[in-house]
């Protein structure tokens, strides 16, 4: 296990207008560790924008009383940035949730690219129940 | 973010300013329905001031892209930078619009 630092630890209400603070922090913090530019501009802001909107919408249904927790941590190297994101619902069963938007039966659907997406943007995206339903996206510089 | 709505002869031309995400989609998707119920049929959005999208932005893309097409008009796209372009080839979207380097090359193609 590499030693990590935390660099940010929020929580947000479960409202979708929340979203863009959140990913302008986490964008600072990918740039500060020089993660490659198209990573900083693209593929966290869209993966994280995935997981809180997933978060929000489907973990905690938008229920006011629920909060979403969101932590940055880096590697003491510098080299990988790790993003938690947790809400309060059961969780799901990410393979068996995840579907090819790419098909031709599925190109036209208005929904189901979000969880596709991140597995795309990201080096790896881990789920798991640890007090809260947790989304972990890993970003590695180079 | 906004979004900036004008005519240019008989296109509907949309400006996408920030990004365009779960937060504001369903903005985007009532301005341009608002005019296809008015009888426009051209659209063309313009992403050159536009971060990112998100998958609720696609989709919102692609549900117009429907909507248009079945009322006899069209929907096309123009000016998206190079993380856009990625973003429209790993979900295969850039198959399902035809997208212009420009405004004007757009404009033209109608």
């Amino acid at each position: 296990m590499r030693k990590m630092r935390v660099a940010l630890e929020i929580e947000i209400p479960s409202d979708v207008h929340e979203i863009e603070r959140v990913v302008e922090l986490v964008q600072k913090e990918c740039r500060q560790l020089k993660i490659e530019p198209e990573k900083c501009s693209l593929n966290v802001p869209v993966a994280l924008t995935e997981a809180l909107s997933n978060a929000i919408l489907r973990g905690n249904r938008e229920d006011a009383s629920k909060y979403v927790r969101v932590r940055a941590s880096v590697s003491k190297a510098g080299d990988m940035l790790v993003v938690d994101v947790t809400d309060e619902g059961a969780g799901f069963d990410l393979p068996a949730s995840t579907l090819n938007c790419t098909t031709p039966e599925n190109l036209e659907r208005e929904d189901g690219r979000g969880l596709y997406l991140m597995q795309c943007l990201v080096d790896r995206v881990e789920q798991f129940v640890d007090g809260g339903n947790t989304v972990r996206l890993t970003v590695q510089r180079g | 973010m906004s979004f900036t709505i004008r005519k240019q002869g008989e296109i509907v031309v949309v400006d996408v300013e920030g990004q365009l995400i779960v937060g504001n989609r369903q903005e985007l998707k009532q301005k341009v329905l608002d005019e296809l119920e008015k009888g426009e049929k051209r659209f063309l959005i313009d992403f050159s001031q536009t971060g990112y999208i998100d998958s609720s932005g696609l989709g919102v893309l692609v549900s117009l892209s429907k909507k248009i097409r079945e009322q006899g008009g069209e929907l096309r796209l123009a000016n998206l930078n190079d993380d856009l372009k990625t973003l429209f080839e790993l979900t295969k979207l850039d198959t399902l619009f035809q997208i212009s380097d420009s405004r004007e090359r757009a404009l033209e193609s109608f």
